[in-house]
């Protein structure tokens, strides 16, 4: 299988000492859903957010596609974060713009500066953003604001967004945390289509473990800046969870089921 | 204890009245303030009032060149006020320019330019470039340029830093990422500042004429001088309907944008 993502003895020390990461090593492969579980602080967001960048990390380096992002530099740096979708706790669509142009903000990669200013899209991308809002099944909703759209539907257009990017690598941190159950199970869904019908190698935080069994092919498991489980869902059993969530059987159950 | 305390408190406060009181006495005495000069000078206020009624009817046809030339005064000063400052607030926001003290140059001459009063302005370029309007539309911009920057930035500094972390996360180059991260958040309250600053430019214009640089208060600064105090009354009228006009306008638009 092709490796997509490498984390070579990835470490990050923030400036106030503590340590983010603590020799990672890991890759992952094309086309798996790989979801990342973990205590809050752990550093789950550290690590998905050092794969674009978002963070630095402080020692090691984190290799995509064969090339290395830690070492990339001015539009080599843009390029590799084009080819990276990106979906966020909070969305974060700009919400006075309409949909549509919040999908067409992840084509400003592929055109001049001016044209995408401008917002001078051509064709072909504007059909490229309704089509990928027609996969996320929100068409309907291109030219409303996003701000008029209720949590579970701005989500759906955060993942049109990184589709009409056209990438191949998705990180999703924390997607489904300020989402109630049911549209929670609607974006996760969305993102298990992305995932098999487009090969779109998947990398997502979750709080939840219910949720992580559900949706990964394989799950990583984070304590204290360290990958304490590294393995597919059917091996991750209770006592996994135990060893990644530092607690006792009894605890485990209640948390669970409590999303 | 609790009694010495309480002591000490009332007699903070006693001392703080008398210090204001102080401060206000010392200030009407040297400026020659006094309440009975001012009561028993009521009449001359009634004769002006009288003088002024009715007002000069047929002035108003005279004077609506010199009103449009105001009104135009302010929107050339407020429009190129308005584009000058938004650079500024972008290089003065620290959310856009992380390179700390890149921002400080720019905070210092939006504050520099911000305490120059209007008619200081016209007064300085009035030599420079002359009695008239031009002067006056110099004036204005600079005025519209240091009130504008200054709210812009602030309102830059509070956007949702969400949009732009995804505008980083797709690739986008620093233009790109302030035209499509920034620029969208920050429309509504620019145009809002840039209607604000336009009604106060309105104001503001109508006595620019005193010092020479155009617009209505050369004529009000005329009739004024020549005693003519039913003219007087006629421009007074004049800006009060203009003014009411075009802050109503203004204040439609601006509910409409938020």
């Amino acid at each position: 299988m092709e490796k997509v993502i490498e984390f070579k003895n990835v470490s990050k020390t923030y400036p106030d000492g503590t340590q983010g990461l603590k020799h990672v090593n890991l890759s992952i492969e094309k086309g798996e859903f790989v979801v990342i579980v973990g205590l809050s602080g752990a550093g789950k967001s550290t690590l998905l957010r050092s794969i674009n960048r978002l963070n630095e990390i402080t020692e090691g380096e984190i290799v995509i596609k064969g090339n290395s992002i830690t070492k990339a530099k001015g539009k080599q740096l843009l390029r590799m974060r084009r080819d990276i979708g990106m979906i966020f706790q909070n969305f974060n669509l700009v919400k006075r713009s309409s949909v549509l142009k919040n999908v067409l903000s992840g084509r400003v990669g592929y055109h001049s500066t001016l044209r995408t200013i401008l917002g001078l899209w051509p064709k072909p991308d504007v059909a490229l953003a309704l089509s990928a809002l027609d996969r996320v099944n929100i068409k309907e909703k291109a030219y409303s604001r996003a701000d008029e759209l209720s949590g579970g539907q701005q989500q759906r257009v955060s993942i049109a967004r990184a589709l009409a990017q056209e990438a191949t690598i998705i990180l999703a941190d924390e997607p489904v945390a300020s989402l109630d159950p049911v549209t929670t199970v609607q974006v996760l869904d969305d993102l298990q289509h992305v995932n098999q019908e487009l090969g779109i190698t998947t990398v997502v935080n979750l709080h939840s473990v219910d949720l992580a069994k559900k949706y990964a092919t394989r799950i990583i498991g984070i304590r204290a800046g360290e990958v304490v489980f590294d393995g597919p869902v059917d091996e991750a059993v209770d006592k996994t969870f135990d060893q990644i969530y530092q607690r006792s059987g009894k605890e485990q159950g209640a948390e669970a089921s409590g999303l | 204890m609790n009694l010495a305390k309480r002591r000490v408190a009332k007699l903070k406060l006693s001392l703080i009245i008398l210090f204001f009181i102080l401060i206000i006495w010392s200030a009407s005495k040297q400026t020659g303030v006094s309440l009975v000069e001012l009561f028993s000078n009521l009449s001359n206020m009634g004769a002006l009032l009288v003088q002024m009624f009715p007002p000069d009817w047929s002035y108003f046809n005279y004077v609506t060149s010199a009103m449009l030339e105001t009104i135009r005064m302010a929107v050339l000063g407020t429009t190129f006020g308005g584009i000058a400052a938004i650079p500024f607030a972008l290089f003065a926001s620290r959310n856009i320019v992380k390179t700390g003290w890149i921002a400080v140059p720019f905070r210092f001459v939006m504050n520099l330019i911000r305490t120059i009063p209007e008619l200081l302005l016209a007064a300085l370029f009035v030599p420079i470039f002359g009695i008239g309007f031009v002067s006056g539309i110099f004036a204005l911009a600079v005025f519209s340029f240091g009130v504008i920057a200054k709210l812009a930035y602030e309102s830059i500094e509070a956007i949702d830093n969400g949009p732009l972390e995804a505008m980083t996360a797709v690739g986008a180059n620093k233009v790109q990422w302030i035209f499509l991260g920034v620029i969208p958040q920050v429309v509504a309250p620019y145009m809002s500042y840039f209607l604000y600053c336009f009604e106060i430019n309105v104001r503001a214009a109508t006595i620019l004429g005193y010092v020479g640089a155009g617009g209505i208060g050369l004529y009000l600064s005329r009739t004024l001088g020549f005693l003519q105090y039913d003219r007087v009354m006629s421009i007074i009228l004049y800006t009060f309907v203009v003014v009411l006009i075009i802050d109503g306008l203004s204040n439609r638009i601006r509910e409409k944008l938020i």
